[in-house]
């Protein structure tokens, strides 16, 4: 099971920006597109950990900014010739806030 | 829309190479058909020779399985030989009776081996080197046979016969001129390349011409007749025995069907600029064109052709096809050859023309580089071809090489760059040596990527291995073992006209000059001016074009942090484990007992786990979370310091030495000079990082000779040093000139820096950029022209004037601070799922 949590205004996003959250899921970085769909990876490349939250993103992919591995926004799957996939987190935009899909802390 | 139909003849390299390129512009545009004589999909011709000489199989050199045509829809009539184009009825048909219509046609016949026309030349065991089935055929001969003659000692001529030593047969070369591969090597490298060839086992004769093929008692060819020469004896060692006989003595343009057809053909399939025949609904590519008078017989011309021709199927219509340089390597394991351009200089009777000659017969090296001009216009290497790849590229741009011609032979010593070092010729490295340090590829991995893959350029290799795409220092190892790979194929990249990256096809170059005549002022702008490919760009051209834009039109141009990488963005060093670093500036490297206290405050306030001098002689603050930036920026702001751009594409430091303020030797104020020039720089942005130093004296304590600018004193003033670079590869900065004051220095670093930041491609440091436009380029504008240096120098510092300290501002811009905060929440459920 999981739930939806309100995270923050969709304003304080910038466009092709992001911010990370930190949960107990440790850290998510959330991204907005140019096109203002929001999208959750855990905030840790799949190269070497890299800080997914801190690179360029661009179409619905972002830059890491550690060696450059470009990971899909929609699947956390790494562009080839990379490998790797980082794990994903539903988000949505609801009345101008930025909605997050967590597993629920108690098992269901 | 009815979608069009394409439908190619001749299933080869240049066709399907074509069909590749539409399919990426336009993959809905046409149904695709193909008709392949042969009984195989596409595979890379190129590579029969190492499968001859059984170092690969014909599975290796697959280029697009049948799948690829299955999955791309493109239908493909395998072993079907078009014969007839009905140009009325827009149709082609097969020697089986197939027929297809077209809206447009693509013809790639390729070429057909020349067979001498001699009595004999029908029988068994008399054949040709051109497809998969010759190949087979002396596979199985040398298993059988003994005697092999090779009519031909050009290219592939001679890439045959060392195949057939290989698998055990008794081979001789005939070949009609006076020495081997006359139309790429000159006489001198020729005779060297018999000797080696010789070592190996292989017999030649030269100057023979061949007369007759003889029929033996099984129906086969049993030996070869010569005429006799002027001199000879009559009968006199005018047979020599053989049980194959291989022509390779040149290839046809294969244009029967187009001739059949009546479109027009002289040499070849005659093409426009677009590569368009007489009938404009019928294009062609390959070795069956006449471009321009010229047939090509290497890939890499058709390679470029294919691209201009998809162009115009796909209706973009602007690209055109000039015409190549073409190099040559021969692909012969373990000997070194290479040749491109006009290599044969005077003797060639085309005048004007000097030769640089290097020849070590002992030593088995032997190059020589024609110069026209100022431009290296041919080059041909025997025994290290290492800089085979720079010399082409030199030829290839036409780049003036006056300032470069004294020690133009001994090389480019791109490999000697750091992290490589004695690793100098590719192709004997072994398989498991690296060769990319950055991402941990190894010569083998790069080698095999190369021939699975059919990889024929730097970038292809960068893109499926990662190899020489972080540093680059490995850029001249793996352009070495991409031409050994690939041989002839190889073309370097186009460094002129190279697009920006994958969402345009601008250069750099067009991207500047068009932000600066159209006045554009945004990156959507750029993008939507300039036909970006991509929505919103990628992490290579958005940085570029934000740069582009704020340093075109400071004041106007609005900076995009989202548009920055990281280090710029937050004002701080990344580090591996995504923690920051801070360096608090202390101009021209002077500070205070009252700084070292704060700064010491500050370390221990936020735990910093690392406290080290930079190379810039600055104190690294490192392992620092993202959230306590700007809680330590606030705290080092109340003691007086800013941070320092210790991590941009900007101006990182000044380093002085103490000077005449205190050293003995000191003749002028170092420390002074390097704290005016840091402060007039602060805040400048540029396309790579830029660094300077001051010192007081010749001795350069601060070491100035390998700074972006380098200023020394002496006894009159300073002496300016520009252009060097302590990087990958140590670059000695260039002397600019000398001059007398303070204030000079400051007016003429600024002007060459501003010069730089207006005319420098992102990514270049000042040392490529230097190198690319021509110091004494730099010295008219900011030397020789006292005008246009104020007027720089004003420009640069009107672009600095209101620089906001990003610092100061993250500590208080609740927009800005946002950069820097995590967001926590509460995980109980708020919204129903
Ligand atoms: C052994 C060997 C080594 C080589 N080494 C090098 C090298 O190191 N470097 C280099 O740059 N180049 C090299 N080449 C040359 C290179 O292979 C050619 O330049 C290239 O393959 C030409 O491509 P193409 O598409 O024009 O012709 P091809 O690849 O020959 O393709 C033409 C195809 O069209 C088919 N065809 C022709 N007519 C018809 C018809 N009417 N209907 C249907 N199908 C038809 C043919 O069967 C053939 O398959 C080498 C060639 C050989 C043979
Ligand atoms: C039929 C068996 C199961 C199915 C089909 C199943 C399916 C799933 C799915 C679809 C998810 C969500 C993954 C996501 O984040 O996208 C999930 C998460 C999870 N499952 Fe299961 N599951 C099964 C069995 C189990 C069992 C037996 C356990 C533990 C004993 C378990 C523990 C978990 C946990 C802890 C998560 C959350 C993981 C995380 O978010 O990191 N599951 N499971
Ligand atoms: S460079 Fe000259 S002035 Fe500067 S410290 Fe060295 S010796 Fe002294
Ligand atoms: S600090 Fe520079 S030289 Fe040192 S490891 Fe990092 S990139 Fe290499
Ligand atoms: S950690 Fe992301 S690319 Fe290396």
């Amino acid at each position: 099971m999981s739930h939806w949590i309100k995270v923050c205004a969709l304003d304080e996003i910038a466009p092709l920006g992001s911010r990370v959250v930190a949960s107990s899921q440790g850290d998510i970085a959330i991204f907005r597109t140019a096109d203002d769909a929001v999208f959750g990876l855990r905030d840790k490349c799949p190269h070497k950990g890299g800080p997914l939250s801190q690179g360029i993103v661009h179409g619905d992919t972002v830059t890491c900014p550690l060696h450059g591995y470009k990971i899909g926004l929609k699947d956390g799957v790494a562009v080839a010739p990379d490998k790797g996939c980082a794990r994903r987190f539903e988000a949505r935009v609801e009345d101008g806030m930025v909605l997050l899909s967590l597993p629920s802390a108690d098992p269901a | 829309m009815k979608k069009q139909k394409l439908v190619v003849v001749g299933n080869g390299m240049a066709g399907i190479r074509a069909v590749e390129e539409l399919l990426k512009l336009a993959p809905d545009l046409y149904d695709v058909t193909v008709f392949g004589a042969e009984p195989h999909p596409n595979y890379n011709r190129i590579l029969l020779s190492p499968v001859l000489a059984g170092e690969m199989t014909i599975n290796d050199i697959i280029l697009n399985p049948l799948g690829w045509y299955a999955d791309n829809g493109v239908r493909l009539h395998v072993g079907k030989t078009v014969t007839k184009i009905d140009r009325t009825a827009r149709k082609v048909v097969a020697d089986d009776g197939t027929e297809e219509d077209y809206d447009r046609l693509l013809l790639a016949t390729g070429s057909t081996p020349f067979m001498l026309p001699i009595p004999g030349n029908d029988l068994p065991g008399v054949i040709s080197y051109r497809d998969i089935k010759d190949t087979d055929e002396m596979i199985a001969t040398a298993a059988t046979h003994r005697h092999a003659v090779v009519i031909g000692g050009g290219l592939l001529g001679l890439e045959a016969a060392n195949g057939l030593r290989l698998r055990g047969m008794d081979v001789t070369v005939v070949h009609l001129m006076p020495w081997l591969m006359e139309r790429q090597l000159d006489k001198a490298a020729a005779d060297m390349l018999k000797t080696s060839l010789e070592a190996r086992g292989l017999k030649f004769l030269l100057e023979k011409q061949t007369e007759a093929l003889i029929r033996g008692e099984s129906g086969r060819v049993c030996a070869l007749r010569f005429k006799p020469a002027p001199g000879d004896e009559p009968g006199a060692g005018l047979e020599i025995p053989a049980d194959l006989v291989v022509m390779a003595a040149g290839i046809r343009p294969n244009t029967a069907l187009a001739e059949s057809a009546k479109i027009y053909c002289n040499r070849g399939i005659v093409v426009n600029d677009t590569m368009q025949t007489y009938d404009p609904r019928i294009y062609a590519v390959g070795e069956c064109v006449a471009h321009r008078g010229i047939a090509y017989g290497l890939v890499a011309p058709l390679f470029e052709q294919a691209k201009v021709c998809a162009n115009h199927l796909a209706n973009f219509g602007i690209a055109r096809y000039t015409g190549s340089v073409t190099s040559t390597k021969l692909k012969v394991t373990g000997i070194d050859l290479f040749s491109c351009g006009d290599f044969m200089g005077g003797q060639g009777g085309k005048g004007g023309t000097d030769e640089i000659l290097l020849h070590d017969p002992a030593g088995g090296v032997y190059k020589k580089l024609v110069v026209k001009n100022d431009t290296l216009v041919g080059a041909v290497l025997y025994g290290d071809t290492a800089d085979g790849p720079w010399y082409f590229q030199l030829v290839k741009d036409g780049q003036n090489i006056h300032e470069i011609r004294d020690h133009l032979m001994f090389g480019q010593k791109h490999v000697g760059d750091v992290g490589h070092a004695g690793k100098t010729l590719a192709a004997t490295m072994p398989d498991d040596a690296q060769v990319c340090g950055c991402n941990g590829v190894c010569k083998g991995d790069i080698v095999k990527a190369i021939k699975s893959q059919g990889l024929f350029t730097l970038d292809d290799v960068r893109k499926h291995t990662k190899a020489s795409s972080s540093c680059g220092s490995c850029t001249g190892l793996v352009e070495q073992i991409l031409a050994s790979t690939v041989g002839g194929a190889y073309t370097p990249a186009d460094t002129k006209d190279k697009p920006l990256c994958g969402c345009t096809d601008h250069s750099h170059g067009k991207v500047r000059q068009t932000i600066r005549e159209r006045h554009l002022i945004t990156i959507p702008s750029v993008m939507s001016y300039m036909e970006w490919k991509t929505p919103n760009g990628c992490s290579s051209c958005r940085p570029a074009l934000n740069y582009y834009l704020i340093s075109t039109w400071p004041g106007e141009a609005k900076d995009d942090p989202q548009s920055r990488f990281i280090n710029e963005r937050a004002h701080a060093n990344i580090q591996k484990d995504g923690t920051y670093s801070v360096v608090p500036r202390m101009w021209g490297g002077l500070t205070t007992p009252a700084e070292l206290r704060a700064i010491a405050d500050v370390a221990e306030k936020y735990h910093v786990p690392t406290v080290k001098m930079t190379g810039g002689a600055r104190v690294d603050l490192l392992g620092i979370r993202k959230e306590d930036l700007p809680k330590m920026w606030a705290d080092l702001g109340r003691a007086g310091m800013v941070s320092g751009h210790a991590y941009g594409k900007s101006i990182r430091t000044v380093k002085t030495c103490v000077g005449a303020e205190h050293c003995r030797f000191g003749t002028q104020k170092s420390m002074a000079m390097g704290v005016k020039l840091e402060r007039m720089l602060f805040g400048m942005w540029s396309p790579h990082k830029v660094k300077l130093a001051v010192s007081g004296c010749p001795r350069n304590c601060a070491e100035a000779g390998i700074k972006d600018i380098g200023v020394i004193g002496v006894d009159a003033g300073y002496e300016l040093y520009v252009a060097g670079n302590g990087g990958i590869k140590t670059e000695v900065a260039q002397f600019l000139c000398k001059v007398k004051s303070d204030e000079e220095v400051m007016e003429y670093s600024g002007a060459f820096l501003q010069l730089y930041r207006e005319e420098g491609f992102y990514l270049e440091r000042t040392c490529h950029y230097v190198a690319r436009v021509g110091l004494d380029h730099v010295k008219a504008a900011v030397v020789d022209d006292p005008v246009r240096r104020k007027e720089l120098h004003e420009r640069l510092l009107f672009a600095l004037q209101d620089y906001e300290d990003p610092w100061q501002a993250a500590v208080e811009k609740p927009a800005v601070r946002r950069e820097y905060e995590v967001i926590r929440i509460k995980e109980v459920a708020e919204v129903k799922s």
